[in-house]
């Protein structure tokens, strides 16, 4: 998959998650520049993007994630 | 149904879509139920408490969330949390897991020390479950305990009594003895919705060290619908009836086309193994109280000739109505429920044909209609909704069917008479009409949770509150029992008045739909009348609040005679029956005995 698909597909789950169609999300987005994000939004992002990718994040991957390009990296690793 | 919400639905998608979900749900037009409902956790609870509250919508039930402080459920209760107190739940869920098991035993304990850490244990759930029923006289569901996910000793954790396996498995049938006791008290059951979903994904110890659930999160949904489950089902909104279709459902093969001597049924080949099975799990629900209907395009002869198949467990007598034609599945199943007085929506749509489930999805929207796609998993598809979740098991249900029945065959005699009253009279009914006594508690606590056309006040309580009437000197209570020669109704109608001055106003009247048109009614209000004058009173106040199904009462007190006071604009009546001018009985065909 490539990464403007990966950020195509991410796109649709932030917009479902959060039930804003208004989100972009880019490289340099963080969770905290997203409205209505909180730590408990945050663990259902993870899983939503673990099922749209069909991937399992390991504990050391939720923890390191800081931004959406670096979630979209593991996505890359994983995902095929 | 939300589409989402469906068994077997996707937990992850859910989780996902909630908001969307929540949006949709509460944009359709229900009347809901508003419960509330204190979740008590010794783990995380929050999406517990999003998904929760997306089931009981679906259920028609909207709740209002009361969550302790992480893993306070204990001290919530025991130490009289003010917010807590405030917030006077209807429903406290306890959601705890073997995670908050405070001392398990070691390899090598003795016999008589693991039975005091098992004491110690239950002691302390059993005291706040008392303490809970004692302060807030509310409805308790309480989890059990999953099996551990690692085993010290292997096998033997399962046999010696130092074992984990060996003490949850024994704290379990304690709880389950409580539940056995006590009254209001549930058990969710998660020891056997963890070994469904697979103990290994449900304990996933990330969940655990990263957020404090004691569950995986895609697991949650299932969770909250079996809660969901059990607080619906307390509040009358359980499916009551099957509409099955017969070719390649309850058999395989088409009975009309391959005839009955090749249809798959019964002990010779696998497949009719599969339809055999299918067939004793549907038989089985007639010992809840499900009523059975078959709903089938064919002609009756050939119908009747398969349920007559020597190895059909189900034979025609066990079912209430059968239509065997080829009309619309819509139109028969609005037949049946209006010749049952049951609404559509009571019913559960059995076919493996998507057609048919599409035409009843149109038509009624809140039918389920369950995909039948393999015929060997049909029996998990039916079982993971919960349709039927037993909350109460009284004779009654046990009985329902042939009440049913003896219906059909009061139909058949009411066609060979000139009038009604002589139709009335022929029943020779004999009613036992008393205040409420601790034998019928149950039973009117669910009819009146159940109770939707005539419900004049639509006023559902707890059996812990129609004990409270009972006791309250203040307070008249009446149940009706109609026994006719047919058979015995059981307890079919409930009437409660309240006395405060020189006034007694009536709270609450209903009566099954079962025994609609038997003048049930009009024995009801002689003996309250009688009652009430034994008081010293001559002014009753009846009221009708109107909901989206109990239109066919709008106008009962007018009946009766009472005269309108006063209507406000939403429909809501007050009354005014005035004895002080005397009161003729109005019952002319019920024996009574009070």
């Amino acid at each position: 998959m490539t990464r403007e698909k990966i950020f195509e597909l991410l796109n649709e789950v932030f917009c479902d998650v959060f039930d804003d169609e208004t989100i972009t999300v880019t490289e340099a987005t963080t969770f905290s520049d997203i409205e209505n994000w909180d730590s408990f939004s945050h663990i259902t992002l993870i899983v939503a993007v673990e099922e749209a990718f069909d991937i399992e994040f390991s504990m050391i991957d939720v923890l390191d994630i800081k931004n959406i390009g670096e979630m979209v990296d593991i996505i890359e690793k994983e995902a095929r | 149904m939300h589409v989402l919400l469906n068994p077997p639905f996707d937990g992850k998608k859910i989780l996902a879509s909630r908001k969307r979900i929540r949006r949709e749900l509460l944009n359709s037009e229900v009347v809901y139920l508003d419960k509330k409902v204190a979740i008590l956790g010794g783990s995380t609870t929050h999406d517990i408490r999003d998904i929760l509250e997306l089931f009981l919508l679906d259920y028609g039930i909207r709740p209002l969330f009361y969550e302790c402080e992480y893993g306070q459920y204990w001290q919530d209760v025991m130490f009289d949390a003010p917010a807590l107190i405030e917030f006077k739940p209807d429903v406290v869920f306890i959601h705890t897991s073997n995670r908050n098991i405070t001392q398990y035993p070691i390899p090598g304990d003795s016999a008589e020390t693991v039975d005091t850490m098992l004491q110690a244990e239950y002691k302390k759930f059993s005291a706040m479950w008392d303490k809970l029923a004692l302060d807030y006289g509310c409805t308790i569901i309480q989890n059990n305990f999953e099996y551990p996910f690692w085993r010290l000793m292997g096998n033997a954790d399962a046999s010696l009594v130092c074992g984990r396996v060996n003490f949850l498995t024994r704290l379990n049938l304690k709880f389950a003895e409580y539940a056995q006791t006590h009254r209001g008290f549930y058990i969710n059951d998660i020891n056997w919705l963890s070994a469904d979903y697979g103990l290994e994904a449900w304990s996933d110890p990330l969940y655990w060290h990263m957020y404090k659930y004691a569950l995986a999160m895609p697991a949650i949904p299932r969770l909250a619908q079996s809660v969901a489950n059990i607080i619906k089902s307390i509040y009358g909104k359980n499916k009551k009836a099957f509409a099955l279709d017969l070719d390649n459902t309850l058999w395989g093969g088409i009975v009309g086309d391959d005839g009955v001597e090749n249809l798959q049924i019964g002990q010779e080949t696998s497949m009719g193994q599969v339809y055999s099975e299918f067939q004793e799990y549907i038989k089985s629900h007639k010992q809840l109280g499900v009523i059975l209907n078959v709903i089938s395009k064919n002609d009756i002869k050939n119908a009747l000739s398969g349920l007559e198949h020597p190895d059909s467990s189900l034979t025609p007598d066990d079912f209430i109505m059968i239509k065997a034609n080829w009309e619309p599945k819509s139109e028969n199943l609005q037949e049946i429920a209006h010749e049952l007085s049951l609404l559509p929506e009571s019913f559960v749509f059995v076919d493996d044909n998507p057609a048919e489930r599409e035409i009843i999805k149109q038509s009624f929207p809140n039918v389920p209609t369950p995909e039948m796609i393999t015929p060997e998993h049909y029996i998990t598809t039916i079982d993971r909704a919960g349709y039927f979740e037993v909350t109460t098991l009284t004779k009654d249900d046990i009985a329902r069917g042939d009440m049913y029945k003896n219906n059909a065959a009061r139909n058949k005699l009411q066609a060979t008479f000139a009038n009604y009253g002589q139709y009335l009279q022929s029943l020779e009914m004999h009613a036992e009409i008393k205040p409420f006594t601790p034998m019928y508690m149950s039973r009117i606590a669910q009819l009146t949770n159940k109770t939707n056309q005539f419900n004049l006040t639509t006023m559902r309580c707890t059996q812990e509150e129609i004990e409270r009437f009972s006791a309250a000197p203040n307070y008249i209570t009446l149940y009706g029992k109609l026994q006719d020669k047919f058979g015995d109704n059981g307890v079919v109608s409930v009437v409660l008045g309240e006395i405060q001055g020189a006034v007694i106003h009536i709270r609450l009247w209903l009566m099954s739909c079962r025994v609609f048109k038997r003048d049930m009614e009009f024995a009801m209000i002689d003996e309250f009348v009688r009652l009430t004058l034994e008081r010293g009173l001559t002014e009753i106040r009846g009221y009708y609040y109107p909901t989206a199904k109990n239109n066919m009462v709008r106008d009962f007190y007018e009946k009766l005679g009472f005269i309108l006071e006063r209507e406000d604009e939403t429909g809501n009546r007050v009354y005014k029956l005035d004895l002080s001018g005397g009161y003729d009985s109005k019952n002319a065909y019920i024996e009574v005995s009070r």
